[in-house]
């Protein structure tokens, strides 16, 4: 038992570490400036995240479940956020594909921490079984919010709308169930997520706004005339 | 007598290969993608037993992007090409990637001939009205009104109705799916090639690139309201009234596949080169 806190104190230890670390280097690097000026003006709207409605938990009768369905959440995120670094990187847009890429890593390490929490090998429910209320997980982003000129702190934004959905998922979930493990796991997630969402708010401070015509691009791929 | 291991079960990743996918940040096809891998994993596939047969388009780029066998073919050719492989070697999990354009213009014969022969295929189209790869031309499922600089003032041409078409013709299972719904439109896939003769998947799957107003479409969909049926023509008005929002299998028949006996009056390569000769 003590080895399990233990183990789940270091793997958390170590998730809040690369977020910090994350954190920090971000302030480094200077974001990726378009310089181009406002020939064409961009017909799109700013990559602005929406906030889905909040959505009810699937009925969950027991601990193992509730962490099934966390460990489903974490892994979908992950991939979403890899898909999007691959996206990025095929676009040539490195700083954000490497931005995505860390993210993916930091739901990753997420999803394996409840492996380790519960001494499983794997999760007793395939991701692909797991259906949400809505269409996808509280934490996947939403792939409609890219665009190839993103740049870093737009990333953030789609990072942070996933943890607040994240944190008010379980919020919402320890709120309305009537299982007091699932209620007491819910608030210990409803807790992490907070702290990544206050994570993600710093990282966010520290990296410069993309300016007014940051979409511009001289030689749009959509002219089509 | 040496007894081979059993085989691990192929993940959904398993799947993937190591290509990144070349599409648009925001593009549908990237869910569709990962609804097939998820897929195939779901039904204990192998890569070596499945092929994936695409035509021309963004759509049809997703056999590269697969460990499966995969043949990228000839516009609008893919459910021939599909037919033709399925026939010569039925043991295969041979399912078809195609689009709106590809499948509904270019390959638009060829779609109602393999509705109507039933052939054990699996037949998934990513509609998204239109013709992203060659820089947004309206497809035949592209609203009459769609005002574009390539269609000033729309086309003002009816648009197709796929499903209803495939029924007609003859298509033994037919869904309709959404992108944004990747573990959804997972499980409709693999119900589709579960369910024996030809099976037609329309997905919604959003250009945001040339239809950026397709984001909306997340808010719009929902699961059919009504079970799926196997009467035919209660699907078909079904589908005739319905705004093209509804998510599920919306026909499910059971027609037998078409497979002509396998073995009787096959001949040898030598036997055909003597056909040929001159």
């Amino acid at each position: 038992m003590s080895t399990k806190k233990s183990t789940k104190k270091s793997t958390k230890k170590s998730v809040k570490k690369s977020l910090k670390k994350s954190v920090k280097k971000s302030a480094k690097q200077s974001s990726r400036k378009n310089t181009a000026k406002a020939a064409a003006a961009a017909k799109r709207k700013a990559v602005k995240p929406v906030a889905r409605p909040k959505r009810a938990a699937a009925p969950v009768a027991s601990n193992a479940e509730f962490m099934a369905h966390a460990y489903a959440m974490e892994t979908e995120a992950a991939e979403r956020y890899a898909e999007f670094a691959d996206s990025m990187e095929m676009h040539n847009n490195l700083e954000v594909a490497e931005l995505f890429r860390k993210l993916s890593r930091i739901e990753q390490l997420h999803a394996d921490q409840i492996l380790e929490q519960m001494g499983w090998r794997q999760s007793p429910i395939s991701v692909a079984n797991v259906r949400w209320e809505g269409t996808e997980g509280p934490e996947t982003a939403d792939p409609t919010e890219l665009h190839y000129l993103m740049q870093p702190y737009h990333a953030l934004q789609i990072a942070l709308v996933n943890e607040k959905r994240a944190r008010d998922f379980f919020a919402h979930l320890a709120k309305v169930t009537r299982d007091a493990g699932v209620r007491k796991g819910a608030r210990e997630m409803e807790e992490d997520e907070a702290e990544h969402v206050r994570l993600i708010e710093a990282w966010l401070k520290r990296t410069p706004k993309p300016d007014a015509n940051w979409k511009t691009d001289q030689d749009p791929p959509v002219l089509s005339d | 007598m040496n007894t081979p291991a059993l085989a691990a079960p192929v993940t959904a990743q398993g799947f993937k290969s190591d290509y990144k996918p070349i599409w648009c940040p925001g593009c549908g096809d990237y869910s569709v993608l990962s609804s097939f891998t998820k897929a195939f994993a779901k039904l204990g596939l192998r890569p070596e037993n499945v092929a994936v047969v695409s035509g021309i388009g963004c759509s049809s780029r997703i056999p590269a992007y697969t460990t499966c066998y995969g043949f990228h073919g000839v516009h609008g050719r893919s459910l021939a090409a599909a037919a033709g492989l399925k026939l010569a070697r039925p043991d295969l999990t041979v399912v078809v990637a195609s689009g709106d354009g590809d499948g509904y213009s270019i390959g638009g014969n060829h779609f109602l001939h393999a509705c109507r022969r039933n052939v054990d295929l699996t037949y998934v189209v990513m509609d998204n009205h239109v013709y992203g790869m060659t820089k947004g031309q309206p497809s035949p499922t592209t609203e009459p009104d769609w005002d574009s600089k390539l269609s000033p003032g729309g086309t003002g041409l009816r648009t197709f109705n796929p499903l209803v078409i495939a029924l007609a013709a003859g298509a033994n299972f037919v869904a309709r799916a959404f992108a944004g719904d990747p573990n959804g439109t997972a499980e409709l896939i693999a119900e589709a090639i579960r369910t024996p003769g030809f099976s037609f998947v329309e997905i919604l799957s959003p250009c945001v690139t040339f239809r950026p107003e397709q984001r909306e479409w997340k808010q719009m969909v929902r699961p059919a309201s009504v079970k799926s049926t196997d009467d035919a023509a209660r699907a078909a008005r079904r589908i005739m009234t319905d705004d093209g929002m509804n998510i599920g299998v919306l026909y499910k028949g059971e027609r037998m596949p078409y497979q002509p006996p396998i073995g009787k009056g096959r001949k040898r390569p030598s036997d055909l080169e003597t056909e040929f000769a001159l």
